[in-house]
């Protein structure tokens, strides 16, 4: 683990797919169930939509954590994307690591639309996770001088 | 040219602004050139905000609007409708979130959950600059319905479309429609006989010229979309003509096989061949080939040798049929919980307790003067079996068991005084018309209700006298008191049936397995699949007018769509950029509708492409991020969009 700058909060980035997941994270709300703070929603399809360069290019960015969530096994409302997300995930998640990022940055789940009390529960464990992790730098694109492109 | 967007940031009431600083956010989005305006509202949902966002579109000439509000899919048809209304395309609108995922779960945190608002809001503005004013397709729909499922809920959805002069598909797969509220013997809370009111309904659907009834029969496979479902269903083999049958009862006299009967839970027998109930529509004998002793080779034939019209004929198959709907509606109803489960009440071992269907049965016969055992002066209902129970996981209530309970316990005590009836209820719930006015009746007339969970049942091994122990937790006493015979009011579930047909369909399920509709208060018959509706307990658990008005707001709302001829889909699907495309045919291989073909486009050099049919593709987009070159997109939500509101974190 290494030092962590004061104040520091982690960024997490999430993409959730519109039918159970994102539906989830309304519930939550909804039922003013707290979760951190730090994630930022992107509504995408399914969770088969996710291309991998999304991830990646989220750690580029200097997002410490990526979420993905999509429906349970059986329940995608296209029948079978969260099948494909979960596959292609498992395959990138090994690349990543190997490349040298550490375990525990980029995370799967399935949250049903029914699930707020779930999706509150994933994105605080995702978010502490990565908190002990610390900031991540291993793929972020700096400029020549010191500090993030954006 | 650079896009012209027109912010928004509402209160919602305080809702927001209560926890996020609308001021702060505002400040923020402040500097890019494409940004006209910002503005805020208390309410923009309202009357007056939509208003204002007519108005901003056509004075200051937006051709992009952000809303930062509550979910898309709480008000997203409401902006999408102003868009409309003002000319735009609805596809140009892009909403933030800053409700439910932001001011609400956070709302102990205002500092950071604005600072969330703020980047929510600016990754909306980073997908709006990248929108492209997309059309709605255009798909024509017919008027023919399938509707899965004879129950009430589907009998009566069949009625209301087949008199409003469309085609309907009726689909059942056991040899009778009329469903569970056949079983029942008289209905709560007018104890009408349920017989007598549904009999005539039942008559209704084959004399209706509309309606193509199509009973002992299983939907094998659904594909398509709105306006041109493919269905395949299989027909069972029969084996008796329903045409030259004329109900004799001879082949049932003559057949030697004695199964349980369904119809009566198993209390009575039937034969091999049999009539499905007294009151079954199609009205005719059929051979149960799973019991029969054999036809093929043939083993006893000795029905086909009394039948005097020849209706019989051995030599049949089951037989495939295909054909085309527009809309389908889904009532597959429900099953009762297994109460054998709760093995402490002993369902299955003691002699003297039943579940409430089995005593709905047993009442049925002894109001026809026929009672099928004597079941003693003291008896005990026992309520939430199987409901409000985590134990076995079923934590919702299932609406009708104490209502039934208490028309049982009404029938049983009128049937022959000096009888004792105990309803152990955890909560009694009398909520519906007429409810409360029958309950109170109930215990005018001598029923005695105790508020406890029974522990458990012991029989007695000689008398088969069962002893219930429980607690009332009125008067925080105990309860230790034998009984002749122990009624559990078990709780509805979803079916085998109705998991098949989500599965088929790809509809979603709510926590308790019943199927989910698309928005629980205003689109409660409606479910995220277009063209597909829901009527009755494959919903969730309901009492027979609940299902009857589910049932006729489920084909109102298949008529207003196929009444319109058109139908307008969402325009947001797959696209191919040819140029970069290899035909590979990955992209084709995931896609779960068929909506992508390799085809080739070039003879000389034999190039191959892919090509979506738009009207198949839901744009979920799982070609786009499985193609290798790039080539596939989703439009509407792009990989460069996505790619924009990243670069916002």
């Amino acid at each position: 683990m290494q030092e962590q700058p004061e104040n520091w909060e982690p960024r997490i980035i999430a993409f959730l797919c519109s039918w159970c997941s994102y539906a989830g994270a309304d519930l939550a709300g909804v039922s003013r169930r707290r979760y951190s703070p730090n994630v930022r929603i992107v509504k995408v399809p399914c969770s088969g939509r996710v291309n991998p360069f999304y991830i990646v290019k989220s750690l580029q960015q200097g997002c410490d954590g990526v979420l993905v969530s999509g429906c349970h096994p059986g329940e995608c409302h296209y029948s079978n994307g969260n099948y494909y997300a979960r596959r292609r995930f498992a395959i990138l998640k090994r690349l990543l690591e190997y490349i040298g990022l550490e375990e525990g940055r980029v995370h799967f789940s399935w949250v049903s639309a029914s699930e707020g009390d779930k999706f509150a529960k994933v994105v605080n464990e995702v978010t502490e996770t990565v908190r002990k992790l610390g900031p991540a730098t291993r793929l972020v694109k700096h400029s020549p001088v010191d500090g993030v492109v954006n | 040219m650079a896009p012209r967007i027109g912010v928004y940031v509402c209160h919602c009431g305080g809702n927001i602004s209560e926890v996020v600083d609308i001021q702060k956010v505002m400040e923020s989005l402040e500097g890019p050139v494409d940004v006209v305006q910002i503005k805020d509202h208390e309410h923009i949902c309202s009357e007056v905000g939509q208003k204002l966002i007519l108005n901003d579109i056509k004075e200051n000439k937006l051709d992009r609007v952000v809303i930062a509000a509550c979910s898309p899919q709480f008000q997203g048809i409401t902006f999408m409708k102003t868009m409309e209304h003002a000319g735009l395309s609805p596809y140009v609108l892009e909403m933030a979130n800053i409700r439910e995922q932001c001011s609400w779960p956070h709302y102990d945190y205002p500092q950071e959950a604005t600072k969330k608002a703020i980047d929510l809001t600016k990754m909306s503005l980073a997908k709006a600059r990248l929108d492209i004013p997309l059309e709605k397709k255009v798909i024509p729909i017919g008027k023919r319905v399938l509707i899965i499922g004879g129950g009430i809920a589907g009998i009566q959805a069949a009625l209301d479309l087949g008199d409003a002069g469309f085609q309907v598909y009726l689909v059942e797969k056991d040899p009778s429609i009329g469903g569970k509220m056949a079983q029942l013997s008289k209905t709560f809370p007018t104890e009408d006989c349920a017989a007598c009111i549904l009999s005539p309904k039942m008559a209704d659907v084959p004399n209706n010229p509309n309606i193509k009834l199509m009973t002992s029969t299983e939907v094998k496979d659904i594909s398509g979309y709105i306006g041109n479902y493919q269905v395949t269903v299989t027909r069972k083999a029969l084996y008796v003509d329903p045409d030259k049958c004329t109900c004799c009862d001879k082949c049932v006299e003559a057949c030697p096989v004695t199964v349980p009967n369904e119809y009566d839970e198993g209390l009575t027998t039937r034969k091999a061949i049999y009539l499905p109930s007294p009151i079954a529509v199609p009205h005719s004998y059929i051979l149960d080939d799973k019991t029969c002793l054999g036809l093929f080779p043939l083993a006893c034939s000795k029905c086909k040798e009394v039948c005097e019209p020849n209706a019989i004929d051995y030599d049949v198959y089951p037989t495939e049929e295909k054909f085309t709907v527009d809309t389908i509606i889904v009532a597959t109803g429900f099953d009762i919980y297994d109460a054998r489960q709760k093995r402490v009440y002993g369902l299955g071992k003691y002699e003297n307790v039943f579940n409430a269907l089995e005593m709905e049965r047993m009442l049925a016969y002894a109001g026809e003067g026929k009672p099928l055992k004597d079941i003693g002066n003291r008896i005990a209902f026992i309520q939430c079996v199987g409901s409000r129970d985590e134990q076995v996981e079923h934590e919702y209530c299932s609406r009708v068991c104490c209502m039934y309970a208490t028309k049982l316990a009404c029938l049983l005590n009128r049937e022959r005084p000096g009888k004792e009836i105990y309803i152990f209820y955890t909560d009694l719930r009398a909520y519906g018309k007429g409810f409360e006015e029958y309950y109170k009746r109930a215990q005018s007339e001598g029923i005695k209700y105790i508020r406890g969970r029974v522990a458990e049942i012991l029989e007695d091994p000689k008398t088969k006298k069962l002893t219930l122990r429980a607690e009332d937790t009125l008067s925080r006493k105990i309860i230790e008191s034998e009984f002749n015979t122990v009624v559990l009011s078990v709780g509805l579930i979803p079916n085998e049936g109705t998991r098949h047909v989500a599965g088929l369909l790809g509809l979603s399920r709510s926590q308790d397995g019943f199927l989910k509709e698309a928005h629980l208060k205003f689109r409660p018959v409606d479910t995220l699949i277009e063209g597909v509706f829901l009527a009755g307990t494959v919903q969730g658990p309901k009492d027979i007018p609940d299902s009857v008005a589910q049932a006729g707001a489920a084909s109102s709302r298949a008529i207003s769509l196929m009444n319109k001829g058109v139908y307008e889909a969402e325009p947001i699907t797959a696209q191919i950029d040819e140029s970069i495309c290899i035909g590979c045919g990955m992209c084709a291989d995931v896609c779960a509708y068929k909506a992508i073909e390799i085809t080739v486009v070039d003879a000389h050099t034999g190039k191959k492409t892919a090509v979506v049919n738009e009207f198949l593709c839901k744009g979920c987009g799982t070609c786009a991020a499985t193609c290798r070159s790039g080539a596939a997109d989703v439009i509407g939500v792009s990989d460069h969009q996505i790619s924009k509101m990243i670069e916002v974190m």
